[in-house]
């Protein structure tokens, strides 16, 4: 075990855990952020997509030891109100069905779209290819990027 | 004018004799200074004798390891690389992008990251995890073992490398986490020591391309 200082959502946060654990485990366990969810483990479904200094990271798969002095934003962190225009338009268009790949979607596409805040049909389809939904809510996904990317 | 002429052929003499010493003085001096001093001379480099069948030789234990998964998944003939040990295409689709470390969300260390997490499946990591970029492929599948040697040899087709930097290339991290990317992966058929070899064996024979 060892103390890391994290900067997760705004603020300032000491764990003492083993230098390997993914930053996923140390959301949900250790600071009890539970909007990022566990699917895979293996880096293969983005379900557990947060933004570490805004790039879309798989938290499952991304050691604590590795994190350093970056920024990470998880889902609670993304807008106060839950506000951003990638949820706005999540609502508009009413994308989740389970919703359990949700919170994985909303971090990679809210990161595309600080990146890129027009992107083609082609940009979206690439961007997202790394955020599996078992319900296939793909075309409501791709509808509600395009939504967003309005208000970007 | 009998006395003058007499005069100047003892001069002439000993201007030969003066020419003569200096050249025996300096030649006594030089063969002093090159058993004595050797450091101070340039030391020109050893003549190695080239062994093209040493080469070829070595170039076939070489080709065995880069066409391995472990090497060859990361120098795909497309734009997305490869993996496991059937070499099949990454899931996720991740693309190239123009640096080679991906595009906008799907940049390679966005699931590679500096050293990986445990368990059987996870993402090997790396802090340089990429693909060659997109102006220089760097294409290993589908290569022929002379097409792959002659493409390793050509600056304009190898990462603007002399000899000497393919070389040095051996020691690269990412060549080298072939052998360490954990999990059930299978291991390339020689040990990164025995690769090594090959490839200094390989280039220092004069990097001999097969003729097929």
């Amino acid at each position: 075990m060892a103390l890391f200082t994290i900067h997760v959502n705004g603020e300032s946060k000491q764990v003492d855990v083993d230098a390997d654990t993914p930053i996923l485990w140390v959301l949900r366990d250790n600071l009890r952020l539970l909007g990022t969810k566990y699917g895979c483990g293996i880096a293969h479904c983005g379900v557990c997509t947060i933004h570490l200094d805004g790039d879309a990271v798989r938290s499952c798969a991304y050691p604590i030891s590795a994190v350093g002095d970056k920024k990470i934003v998880t889902i609670e962190g993304l807008s106060e109100e839950g506000d951003h225009p990638v949820q706005k338009a999540w609502l508009e268009h009413d994308v989740p069905q389970c919703g359990y790949c949700q919170a994985g979607q909303i971090m990679t596409a809210s990161s595309l779209l600080a990146q890129n805040p027009n992107p083609t049909d082609e940009e979206i389809r690439r961007a997202m290819n790394g955020n599996l939904c078992r319900c296939a809510t793909y075309t409501r996904i791709n509808r509600a990027i395009r939504t967003a990317a309005k208000d970007m | 004018m009998a006395n003058s002429h007499n005069s100047f052929k003892n001069y002439k003499h000993l201007a030969s004799y003066i020419i003569a010493l200096i050249l025996v003085v300096v030649f006594v001096i030089s063969c002093k200074s090159k058993n004595s001093a050797s450091t101070e001379y340039v030391v020109l480099s050893k003549i190695t004798k080239k062994d093209s069948l040493a080469s070829l030789a070595a170039f076939e234990k070489v080709y065995s390891v880069l066409m391995h998964p472990r090497c060859m998944n990361c120098h795909p003939n497309g734009d997305i690389p490869l993996q496991g040990d059937d070499s099949h295409i990454h899931n996720m689709l991740p693309q190239r992008g123009p640096d080679g470390m991906g595009i906008s969300t799907m940049k390679c260390a966005n699931c590679h990251a500096s050293t990986g997490v445990p368990g059987e499946s996870t993402p090997p990591g790396n802090p340089l995890w990429h693909l060659p970029p997109s102006d220089m492929k760097m294409v290993f599948q589908g290569r022929s073992p002379r097409e792959l040697a002659l493409q390793l040899v050509n600056p304009k087709l190898n990462g603007h490398k002399n000899l000497q930097e393919l070389r040095v290339h051996a020691e690269d991290t990412l060549v080298k986490n072939g052998w360490t990317m954990g999990g059930n992966r299978e291991l390339p058929p020689l040990t990164y020591n025995e690769f090594k070899d090959a490839w200094y064996e390989w280039i220092d024979n004069g990097a001999v391309a097969p003729a097929n």
